[in-house]
């Protein structure tokens, strides 16, 4: 398996802050890869790196084998990077349909194709009977999945969720959960997660990373990663060896 | 087309659109001297109104300066009638890329150094300003004096100078306003619309979900430029003289975004209500005050205000919204 997503070096500094130190992974084609750690860790820095909100300092991202670090973030997209963001952010006035043909117009010419498009997204995301309602009177499992749809009607080859679980109960976990999975194995959507959720790592990731004040402290399969003790050090905590 | 034009609108709405069109189109035949010109004033905002809903409404770029445009359009072809004796509609052809050129530098400054919201607003305001105080000392263009379109009696009415009886003037207001209104609803039912909505809903997502904010906002500056350019050209042989502190006021650019506001930003009727709203209390309120044989001045923008301020209460985002929603016109707000 050749590397979709290659960071090699990269690092970030907020003045006096390092918000990403020289961190450097690979996320094979057709994997799921999870980003973890604490509060503050510079995941979702990470995150806006490749995304192309900030560039980095000093280091280089390349994705499908071209070098992408400062792009702006409409390129990072038309290149076929999808995102979401942490604080979910829909279009509000518009309607859970068009929010999500916004997506698919990067792609599609004609508004007819984009509805058709969205549509697909829409049932694949359980939102396809809410399709009319204005996003911002959807409840917050909802607006989670509006903006994973979103992300995805741009028809990205890598798919970035900046915690999509967070504030979910468990079987709304185990709902995205099990999409994403389908959207792994059906259309072999690369997919780069940072979560805090550990039921969600654990159940999706092949491949964990851990960063702490930046740096990563632990790369490896989720159940080597969280027998780590540099890693239940920082992160995880004693009871979570359970 | 027409069957595209005319998607998702009920049939009650046609039928009323129909009503209210036919009324517009039989108006002159039975309003008076005075009903007409306040006509052709309902029908000169409505059409402003939607030039700048486009960038307001559609893209969310909140521009207090629209006169500019106005000028713009006004001054280039009345001083090419006058200087040159080039006619309206081909004065036209270099008003709206004058106005269109304008609001593209506004817009390139603005956005590419990330001026935006209230600053981008008062930016506006800013290259209004500086207009207003050049064209009151371009000689060329008659300074503060004025400038002057000839007038002399006519025998019947000449569309290609835009030269004759108010009528006239309130049937091309007319086709105009029908026409922006049919340009915006196609603008929003494209691409280009829904990068636009986006954008205006939230900058961030857009650009995450691929789109060029900055491409896109130019556009809709430089479109609601160049339509708003047609207004001056009206307004210019409509008035047959131009000062640069009416023309370019701050009142000008505030008049421009009442109706708009009034009527329901970003709604594609907003515009053409909420001027007749306005007009119908204004003019309502000054018929009252003459009746009661009071007449202190101010005593009708006073008037106008508080009930202006009443229905912005009464109805946040507009009486369209409202309205629409009370004659079940509209599955969904757009």
């Amino acid at each position: 398996m050749s590397a979709l997503l290659a960071v090699d070096n990269v690092s970030k500094r907020f003045r006096g802050l390092v918000a990403v130190d020289r961190v450097s992974f690979e996320v094979p084609e057709g994997s799921i890869f999870a980003a973890i750690g604490p509060n503050g860790a510079g995941k979702t820095t990470l995150f806006n790196l490749i995304a192309g909100v900030f560039a980095p300092d000093a280091g280089g991202i390349a994705f499908a084998g071209e070098r992408i670090e400062g792009l702006k973030p409409d390129h990072i997209c038309r290149r076929g990077i999808g995102r979401t963001f942490q604080i979910v952010r829909p279009f509000p006035a518009l309607s859970v349909e068009d929010n999500v043909i916004v997506g698919a117009l990067l792609h599609c010419r004609h508004l007819g194709a984009a509805r058709d498009y969205a549509h697909d997204v829409l049932r694949r995301l359980d939102l396809y009977d809410k399709r009319l309602h204005p996003a911002a009177a959807l409840t917050l499992p909802d607006r989670k999945r509006l903006e994973v749809a979103r992300a995805l009607a741009t028809d990205p080859k890598l798919l970035l969720l900046d915690e999509v679980m967070a504030g979910l109960r468990p079987t709304e976990t185990d709902r995205i959960v099990a999409i994403l999975k389908e959207l792994n194995r059906e259309r072999g959507l690369t997919i780069l997660l940072i979560e805090h959720v550990m039921r969600a790592v654990m159940a999706l990731a092949g491949q964990v990373l851990v960063l702490h004040h930046g740096a990563k402290i632990a790369e490896g399969a989720p159940e080597e990663v969280v027998r780590d003790p540099a890693v239940i050090d920082s992160y995880l905590g004693a009871e979570a060896i359970e | 087309m027409i069957g595209r034009l005319i998607e998702g609108v009920p049939r009650r709405g046609l039928v009323l659109l129909a009503l209210v069109l036919a009324l517009l189109v039989v108006a002159p035949l039975f309003a008076g001297d005075y009903l007409l010109t306040v006509l052709i004033l309902v029908l000169y905002f409505a059409y402003v109104g939607q030039a700048w809903n486009v960038m307001m409404g559609f893209a969310g770029q909140l521009s207090l300066g629209h006169a500019l445009y106005v000028g713009l359009g006004a001054y280039t072809a009345a001083a090419l009638y006058v200087h040159f004796g080039i006619g309206p509609w081909i004065g036209l052809l270099a008003a709206a890329p004058i106005a269109g050129l304008a609001g593209a530098f506004i817009g390139f400054l603005a956005f590419r150094f990330q001026v935006a919201g209230v600053y981008f607003a008062i930016l506006t305001i800013a290259f209004d300003q500086f207009a207003l105080v050049g064209f009151e000392h371009f000689t060329w263009t008659g300074a503060s004096a004025g400038l002057f379109l000839p007038v002399k009696q006519y025998a019947h009415n000449d569309l290609w100078h835009l030269r004759g009886h108010p009528a006239m003037f309130y049937y091309v207001l007319l086709v105009a306003t029908v026409l922006a209104y049919l340009f915006s609803r196609a603008l929003l039912q494209s691409r280009i619309g829904y990068f636009w909505l986006a954008i205006r809903e939230d900058e961030e997502a857009a650009r995450a979900s691929g789109i060029d904010t900055f491409r896109y906002k130019m556009l809709a500056v430089v479109i609601s430029a160049a339509m708003t350019s047609f207004a001056g050209v009206i307004y210019a042989f409509y008035y047959n003289n131009l000062f640069p502190a009416q023309v370019f006021g701050i009142e000008h650019s505030i008049q421009i975004i009442l109706a708009p506001i009034v009527g329901g930003i970003g709604t594609l009727f907003g515009p053409i209500l909420g001027t007749v709203v306005i007009e119908a209390i204004a003019e309502g309120t000054r018929s009252l005050m003459g009746w009661v044989g009071f007449d202190v001045p101010g005593t009708k923008q006073l008037t106008l205000g508080m009930i202006l301020l009443f229905i912005i209460i009464a109805a946040p985002h507009g009486v369209w919204p409202w309205l629409s929603a009370r004659l079940r016109l509209t599955g969904k707000p757009k």
